[in-house]
């Protein structure tokens, strides 16, 4: 009789919870969820266009790992709205049952013998991969969004060479565990009771997750059920939120941006990096000094924002989406089309543009823009944003804004931009 | 001398196909993991935080949560099944401060006001009043259902 007071005692685990039941649901939600997240997340790779110009790539030692990439379309203008809130409000609301799927496992943490055969040993040393990369994926994208940077380097290779580490070891786990998964769920569902079908004979994967010495039940299974799927409803009803306007953002209550606006009026929406945080001057950005310097195929041209403003300015009802995951609803920008800028230096076809800030720290102060972009009707530099001048934060005197793209690479503080094939 | 529940009765090989799909999975871990380890300040450091997280909830978080539920089933003693009426407004507050940390413990709150000019003030109050209403909410139900009891019970016969 193995001693019961050591983890590695069946007995030892007494949560009348545990069995294959509440294990197979969880993992068929985390098997859905988190497919759902990885590809939200080599999309949003995508989305920045990393293979157009090393200034968007964040990891440029990817190798294969961007054997998916595409040119990132310009349409449907909520586009990246759509992926990034998807990945990240996804993110937060799995936690809780990541959390509660470790729970009911972790009996297999102390199984002995600590492997019964090769392929049983290297298993194992699997799940360190996947349960290690989840946990590190979970936490360093929550922390992320939340600018707490205590991560060891770049916030962009550790998410994304993580979550390939990750996935590497999610899919093995999941092409081993899932049929099994699949059964259990099935046999349940069949009618079969649940006691019968987890104390009985002993063959069907996760029958070793049942204790053999139950405690006294305070909970059924379909309550602690329900308790993992409230934790996640809350924390979905707190965070969504901060992808929606007006009183519906107060419903992120403990989101980054969710609660309220920075302020009221025309300017008064979310802001990624106010000009105090990218130390932003405002002498350089006075009427007096600023000048817009457009390079392309006929040379160089000097414009003030007294002289964009005599150009044609169009209007673009387009949102903000941070990859953070928070966005705001369509704001209406006005100003130059990015297109008819190209023109001006001798580019009557669109093409790619180096976009630099005046901005001299900091990440993506500098951002290209493929040529579908440039082309986009929607495309503006834009000068106003909802009748009024650009605030300070938003970007004054002159901000990229283009539809379906990362907020990051609509540059703001715009100094100089630079027409040409990139490649 | 290694103890004998170390060892298994057989050691085999295992499912052929088993092995070479974690060889995939290996190979390709591998190929990301250089990439992950040279990325970071130093290579030690990301896999401190790999493992950290991993050795963290298994073995510190997991066993303090488990080790408060065990209290608290201790603590209500014949009343089990009062337990859940603690147990779902914990969970849901740890929940909502486990993932918000940052935020509600105001170690962000310089950043947070320079970058989105917005004052992390807020983050702390909002929880514990979030926190405030799951208790309340859970004791008006327990009262609730106390109260059913006590109506429903027969008249004590003398």
């Amino acid at each position: 009789m193995p001693d019961q007071r050591l983890p590695s005692s069946p007995g030892f685990w007494r949560s009348p919870v545990r069995g294959p039941w509440f294990t197979s649901v969880l993992g068929v939600v985390l098997l859905g969820g988190i497919t759902l997240m990885f590809v939200t997340g080599l999309v949003s790779y995508a989305a920045y266009n990393p293979d157009l110009s090393p200034v968007n790539d964040t990891t440029p030692d990817k190798g294969l790992l961007g054997f998916y990439l595409f040119s990132w379309p310009s349409g449907p203008v909520w586009l990246y709205r759509l992926t990034q809130g998807v990945h990240v409000t996804l993110g937060v609301t799995l936690v809780p049952v990541l959390l509660a799927k470790l729970w009911s496992v972790v009996p297999r943490l102390f199984a002995l013998p600590p492997a019964r055969s090769v392929a049983h040993a290297l298993e194992r040393v699997s799940l360190l991969l996947l349960v290690g990369g989840a946990l590190f994926e979970f936490t360093t994208g929550v922390l992320n969004i939340q600018l707490d940077y205590i991560f060891p380097g770049s916030f962009y290779p550790l998410h994304f060479y993580g979550a390939w580490v990750f996935f590497a070891a999610f899919v093995a786990h999941a092409v081993l565990k899932t049929p099994a998964a699949v059964r259990n769920l099935r046999r349940m569902r069949a009618g079969e009771p649940e006691a019968a079908a987890e104390g009985g004979m002993g063959v069907e994967e996760g029958d070793e997750l049942v204790s053999p010495d139950p405690a006294e039940p305070t909970v059924s299974r379909r309550g602690a059920l329900g308790l993992v799927g409230g934790g996640s409803a809350l924390l979905l009803v707190t965070t969504a939120g901060q992808s929606l306007d007006g009183p519906l953002r107060e419903t992120a209550l403990l989101a980054p941006h969710g609660g309220g606006e920075p302020g009221s009026g025309p300017g008064g929406f979310q802001v990624n990096k106010t000009a105090a945080y990218a130390g932003i001057d405002p002498r350089e950005t006075g009427g007096e000094v600023w000048r817009l310097v457009l390079t392309g195929r006929t040379g160089q041209v000097r414009l003030s924002r007294a002289d964009l403003l005599q150009l044609p300015l169009h209007s673009s009802a387009l949102p903000i989406a941070c990859v953070e995951g928070w966005s705001t609803s369509n704001q209406w920008w006005r100003g130059v089309r990015l297109r008819d800028l190209a023109a001006l230096v001798g580019h009557d076809d669109p093409v790619d543009v180096l976009v630099e800030s005046v901005q001299r720290h900091g990440a993506f102060r500098r951002a290209a823009l493929r040529a579908n972009q440039v082309g986009d009707p929607l495309s503006l530099l834009a000068l106003f944003v909802n009748g009024e001048d650009l605030t300070p934060d938003h970007g004054y005197p002159a901000r990229v804004i283009m539809p379906a793209a990362p907020g990051v690479l609509n540059t703001k503080w715009v100094g100089r931009m630079t027409f040409g094939d990139l490649r | 001398m290694i103890p004998r529940s170390l060892l298994p009765d057989r050691f085999t090989l295992g499912s052929p196909l088993q092995l070479l799909l974690l060889a995939c999975s290996f190979a390709l871990a591998g190929y990301a993991g250089v990439r992950l380890l040279a990325g970071g300040d130093t290579w030690w450091q990301v896999v401190l935080w790999f493992v950290g997280v991993a050795l963290l909830h298994d073995l510190v978080l997991l066993p303090l949560y488990s080790a408060a539920d065990r209290a608290l089933i201790g603590a209500a003693g014949r009343r089990r099944s009062y337990v859940m009426y603690v147990r779902v407004p914990a969970v849901l507050s740890g929940l909502l401060l486990l993932v918000w940390f940052p935020l509600i413990s105001g170690r962000v709150a310089e950043r947070y006001l320079l970058a989105t000019g917005r004052s992390a003030d807020g983050f702390l109050a909002r929880w514990l009043l979030i926190t405030a209403v799951l208790f309340a909410g859970s004791a008006l139900l327990l009262v609730r259902r106390l109260r059913r009891a006590t109506k429903q019970r027969p008249p004590v016969v003398h």
